[in-house]
């Protein structure tokens, strides 16, 4: 099956086609990726149609949209959780979300003890720990001081943990790997994984105008 | 030209709007559908619209919110043919959603994608209602988050902004007085509601920027509030009951005699003969009820959409789109951004 996988939950706007086969295979037939944390609203549906021609397909040809959900920083999160949705709606085609932290993850199923992290801003990030390709711990969020002492083989991701290593966005391949699972069923709630809630406090007593 | 039907989407503030407008051969519109989700519920305990909190009621009501409006419409998708969206002014991650969306829908289905802008959206309204706008007319956009008069040439290009509030929108007053007297968010309608047992002329609050030397055609509310603030202060001190009604029915007499006593006045001396009130506030009472009166002295016509049409809809922005495209505009790139702080007179990007 064809599939378009989407994710914007990093500073990456990417947009790849993947053909899934039979045996569960992915290959990547075309991707276009740029790194740029504004550009997410801008760029995502330009490069979604270029990928698409680079493979000679159209969106119609498409069987389903995968697209990450985060975690990752709500404004760029939203703009591809929207896309996906209005792609899913106007095509007739399920969009089947996955965590962008175990798309990551995917790319590296091999490695025994792996923990995937992404900047979450205000100086934290997110988080989650897998052991042979299954997920663990996480996701979450934390300051990089809290997972200094976890033992694993291999970090990937956001360059803020001083051991991380490339990438920091998952791949189309990866986020069609962690998605695989649910291909075929009810595609879940295309709900984002915010794990923060609004900073909104409510407001106390109103302040005086005058002078007591 | 063939019979086009047009889609607008709205998420530039608490409201995510989808309208679907039908644009007929000889250029008039009819509305098809008119679907709103909105997320003032979850606002109200915080006094405001919350950006974040926004954001994340119009992500989910997006596709539910467009598969209301094509239920409606009795359409599908695949007879959509043009898609306008506002792509500002408004709030920035409130922008981004409907703008993403839009694109989505435009490129899976293959049509023209226009970024509109909301306050002209807000004029385009009352022709859903009222039909075509006279060749010149002014505007007076009165909302939560905007309070303009502007002077309308041509709908889907020449809009200039004649004057504006030079701090609160007006309907931003209505809400931090009601936070004052202890009535609920939104302020509006309990205001209006409480001002109808009041007497408009129990207290002198002031008339803002009304002097001789203030500018003619702009607006200031926050000193409005400021008064109201300290005059219900002062009861207090004195341990005196607030006469809510009559605070209400005051406050509510200035804001009415300031916007319609400019809009007027700025229609005189530009020689224009038609008034639109639009955006929320055109919702309030007493504004319709003072700008009916004045307008029938001053010999102008005015137009004031139904209140459905006045808050923040989807119907305005194809409304909008469909004078856009009537108009053989070039469609906006798939690249179109967001643009919070976008000026009046940009009616498409």
């Amino acid at each position: 099956m064809l599939v378009l996988a989407l994710d914007t939950a990093t500073p990456a706007v990417t947009a790849g086609v993947v053909d899934f086969d039979h045996e569960g295979l992915a290959r990547t037939l075309a991707t276009r990726v740029t790194i740029d944390a504004r550009a997410h609203g801008e760029l995502l549906t330009p490069h979604t149609k270029e990928a698409l021609a680079e493979a000679g397909l159209d969106f119609a040809d498409l069987d389903a949209v995968v697209c990450g959900s985060g975690p990752g920083p709500f404004t760029g999160l939203r703009a591809g959780m929207v896309t996906a949705a209005a792609l899913g709606q106007a095509l007739g085609k399920p969009v089947y979300p996955v965590s962008t932290l175990d798309a990551l993850a995917a790319d590296y199923a091999e490695v025994h003890r792996l923990l995937v992290v992404t900047d979450a801003r205000r100086k934290e990030v997110y988080w989650a720990r897998y052991e042979n390709g299954h997920r663990v711990e996480g996701p979450d969020v934390c300051k990089p001081a809290g997972l200094e002492d976890v033992e694993v083989d291999l970090v990937v991701g956001a360059e803020l943990l001083q051991r991380a290593v490339e990438p920091a966005s998952p791949s189309p391949n990866g986020l069609v790997m962690a998605a695989s699972p649910l291909f075929g069923r009810t595609p879940p709630p295309l709900t984002p994984l915010y794990l923060r809630r609004p900073d909104a406090v409510e407001p106390g007593a109103r302040k005086r105008v005058s002078r007591a | 030209m063939s019979e086009k039907i047009i889609l607008g989407i709205e998420s530039s503030c608490d409201e995510t709007g989808v309208g679907i407008v039908r644009l007929s051969e000889d250029g008039g519109i009819t509305l098809l559908a008119d679907q709103v989700a909105s997320s003032v519920d979850q606002h109200a305990r915080f006094g405001g619209v919350v950006p974040e909190v926004a954001s994340r009621a119009h992500l989910e009501a997006m596709t539910p919110t467009m598969e209301r409006a094509l239920d409606e419409a009795g359409l599908s998708l695949s007879n959509v043919d043009a898609i306008a969206v506002t792509c500002g002014p408004g709030l920035a991650g409130a922008l981004l959603v409907g703008v993403s969306a839009a694109k989505a829908y435009a490129a899976a289905l293959d049509v023209p994608l226009y970024g509109v802008n909301h306050l002209a959206g807000h004029v385009a309204a009352d022709t859903l209602q009222h039909g075509p706008l006279p060749a010149e007319c002014l505007a007076l956009l009165v909302s939560g988050g905007h309070t303009q008069l502007l002077k309308v040439e041509d709908l889907a290009g020449k809009i200039t902004e004649i004057g504006s509030t030079i701090d609160d929108a007006a309907g931003e007053a209505y809400d931090k007085v009601a936070r004052i007297i202890g009535l609920p968010y939104p302020g509006g309608p309990p205001i209006d509601k409480a001002a109808k047992q009041g007497d408009p002329d129990a207290i002198k609050f002031p008339r803002g920027l009304t002097g001789p030397r203030d500018p003619k055609f702009d607006f200031s509310f926050s000193g409005l509030k400021t008064a109201v603030a300290r005059w219900v202060e002062a009861q207090e001190a004195d341990g005196r009951p607030i006469p809510v009604d009559d605070v209400c029915a005051s406050f509510q007499e200035s804001v009415a005699d300031v916007l319609t006593a400019k809009a007027v006045r700025a229609a005189k001396e530009l020689g224009i003969g038609t008034l639109v009130i639009s955006g929320g506030v055109a919702a309030n009472s007493r504004l319709s009820g003072l700008a009916r009166e004045r307008c029938e002295e001053a010999g102008i016509e005015l137009r004031v959409p139904r209140p459905r049409l006045c808050t923040d809809n989807g119907a305005m922005i194809a409304a909008l789109g469909a004078h856009v495209v009537a108009a053989g505009v070039r469609p906006s790139s798939l690249e179109l951004p967001t643009d919070p702080g976008l000026p009046v007179d940009t009616v498409y990007v």
